[in-house]
């Protein structure tokens, strides 16, 4: 316990002066310091009161997820495509384009989940317009859904005319699939989304390519062309974490700091440098292949939830905005 | 129709609230929580799904000699802040379903009967404006009063402004009175005065438009705001070199690595092409 203070010679001259500031209207005593202080202040580089200025996204988890799951299914169906016009073993096509349709219906009912009013979901398709990326996809969602349905199914029943055409159609609308949710968070008005316009669609294609390849193997299937292209996203998914690293601005400070930031590089680890170091291990061992299929999967869907949540975070933020 | 605006002239702001009163009886906005926020007299905070008139209250120190305010003492600024209806509008471009439209007044409006709540609107509008509402679902931001306007009516806000510090009229009549009520500030000798409408920028200019002493970012009103849309080109080019890459790298991975699969080949193609090697 502190002892009692006894009063002074100074302590009186302080509670004097005090009195006289306080009686002629303004004290500067250095010792106030309320709860709470210093306040929030009104200005040119706070904004008002350090408020955010743009409204954060209201999206939960089905967003993240529909962009990992569709973003698998997109490139598994050019996947399916390439394996088939190559002459890939028959297995690998129709587990190839059995993941595409299984991930496209799954996630019509994640977006329509989302939706503040699911049971209109079927107003998506009320119009088309290309200058916004939600109408975009949620075109190509049907599009992809029908061909890659189709390609499956055609195949299971013999039609291989009608499974082949729609394979095409599913690689096609699958590759716009896998990078467009890039463009639909690029394209807003969310700082950090922003100034990774350019950046986010190579980054989703590339987790898109690695999840599918991943989940290929971890079916079973071990051709070399998946390691080589499991490869390739890790070397892009790696660049964009040194990128990521190496950026100092305001703006992306929810990529390396808080939660947020803890999320973007976990999810940035399994999709980059681990399944990378594995890869190259996997050129001999199968062991590494599978555990790199499985980093990339669980890096691709974290690396969603990251970016997702880091838009929260940046939203929040006035200062990018107060240039 | 003439293209309708507001004038929002902070500098005969009294920070009554009326304008948001008037505006939540007129639309029935639901209530937008009951806070104290600790910042000034200012307990509203934000615009969004059930707030289309928000006033902010600035205290700051002033600067020497404006309008009587002597330097000893801090200012007091009220703005009564409000969508900005604006000529290029986020919110308005990114809607899927067509429920934002533009109406035969200018303004930007939100069908209600259509929007099915994707939340894109909320995060494409530079101002942090439209927002969706938890317990109904849907998106809502300041309707211009459209029925009052369509009635013939002035907006319910301007209606109930009790200094004129909300004017609404025609657009062109509205920019000319701003010029003409800054050039009668400056004369008073508030020469802090400016006018706040983003024409230089991607938004175009807005419909409803602001007149601020001092700077405009301490209310919150951006120097530079751009429509996300500006964003399109570079990211769908992007978008495109990656899928082009995506599409060559898996052909070439499959064409060039054949032979090498551990699943027994099932199709022609594959045995003959094994063959050759």
């Amino acid at each position: 316990m502190k002892p009692p203070r006894v009063p002074d010679n100074a302590t009186e001259k302080r509670l004097d002066d005090i009195r006289e500031q306080a009686a002629l209207g303004h004290l500067d005593a250095k010792g106030v310091r309320p709860s709470g202080s210093p306040f929030p202040e009104a200005d040119a580089e706070h904004g008002y009161y350090g408020l955010p200025i743009v409204k954060a996204p209201v999206w939960t988890w089905e967003v993240p997820v529909y962009f990992f799951v569709g973003g698998a299914a997109g490139a598994s169906s050019v996947l399916a495509l390439a394996a088939q016009l190559s002459g890939a073993p028959h297995a690998l096509v129709r587990d190839a384009r059995w993941i595409a349709a299984i991930g496209a219906a799954a996630s019509g009912p994640l977006l329509i989940l989302d939706l503040g009013r699911p049971e209109r979901f079927l107003n998506m398709l009320r119009v088309f317009k290309p200058q916004s990326p939600m109408s975009v996809g949620a075109w190509t969602l049907s599009l992809f859904g029908t061909a890659s349905a189709a390609a499956a199914i055609g195949e299971e029943l013999g039609l291989k005319r009608i499974g082949d055409a729609a394979a095409f159609v599913a690689a096609l609308s699958g590759v716009v699939m896998a990078t467009y949710t890039g463009v639909l968070l690029g394209a807003t008005a969310i700082p950090v989304w922003a100034a990774h316009a350019r950046t986010l669609p190579i980054h989703f294609g590339a987790s898109a390519l690695a999840s599918a390849t991943a989940v290929l193997e971890l079916r079973g299937h071990d051709a070399r062309a998946l390691n080589v292209l499991g490869l390739a996203a890790a070397i892009v998914e790696t660049s964009m974490g040194v990128e990521i690293e190496s950026d100092k601005s305001v703006t992306s400070e929810p990529l390396r700091y808080g939660a947020t930031g803890t999320t973007i590089r976990i999810g940035g680890f399994f999709s980059g440098p681990l399944p990378l170091a594995l890869r190259l291990l996997g050129i001999r061992s199968k062991r590494a292949r599978r555990a790199a299929a499985a980093s990339a999967l669980l890096g691709s869907l974290i690396t969603r939830l990251g970016w997702i949540e880091a838009g929260k975070a940046s939203a929040k933020d006035p200062r990018p905005l107060l240039d | 129709m003439a293209v309708t605006g507001f004038l929002t002239d902070s500098t005969l702001c009294i920070g009554c609230k009326a304008c948001e009163v008037a505006c939540k009886e007129w639309n029935d906005v639901p209530d937008d929580g009951f806070v104290w926020s600790g910042l000034s007299y200012d307990n509203t905070l934000a615009l969004g799904h059930s707030t289309y008139r928000h006033v902010k209250f600035v205290e700051r120190q002033p600067q020497a000699g404006c309008g009587g305010n002597s330097a000893e003492r801090m200012t007091w600024e009220f703005s009564s802040d409000v969508c900005k209806h604006c000529g290029n509008a986020g919110c308005l471009e990114a809607c899927p379903t067509g429920s934002i439209v533009r109406t035969e007044f200018g303004s930007v409006f939100v069908q209600p009967d259509i929007c099915n709540g994707c939340g894109y609107c909320v995060v494409s509008c530079p101002f942090g404006v439209i927002d969706r509402r938890p317990d109904d679902g849907r998106a809502f931001k300041c309707t211009f009063c459209y029925d009052r306007q369509k009635a013939g009516a002035e907006p319910a806000c301007a209606k109930a402004c009790p200094t004129g510090s909300i004017l609404f009229g025609k657009l062109d009549e509205l920019e000319a009175a701003a010029d003409r009520r800054i050039a009668q500030l400056h004369e008073a000798g508030m020469n802090d005065a400016t006018i706040w409408n983003p024409k230089e920028t991607s938004v175009g200019g807005t419909h409803a438009f602001f007149i601020v002493r001092g700077d405009p970012r301490a209310y919150n009103l951006p120097r530079s705001p751009e429509v996300p849309t500006r964003l399109l080109k570079q990211s769908w080019s992007a978008a495109a070199v990656a899928a082009s890459v995506m599409l060559a790298a898996a052909f070439a991975a499959f064409s060039l690595s054949q032979g090498n699969a551990g699943v027994p080949p099932a199709g022609p193609a594959a045995s003959r092409r094994r063959g050759v090697r």
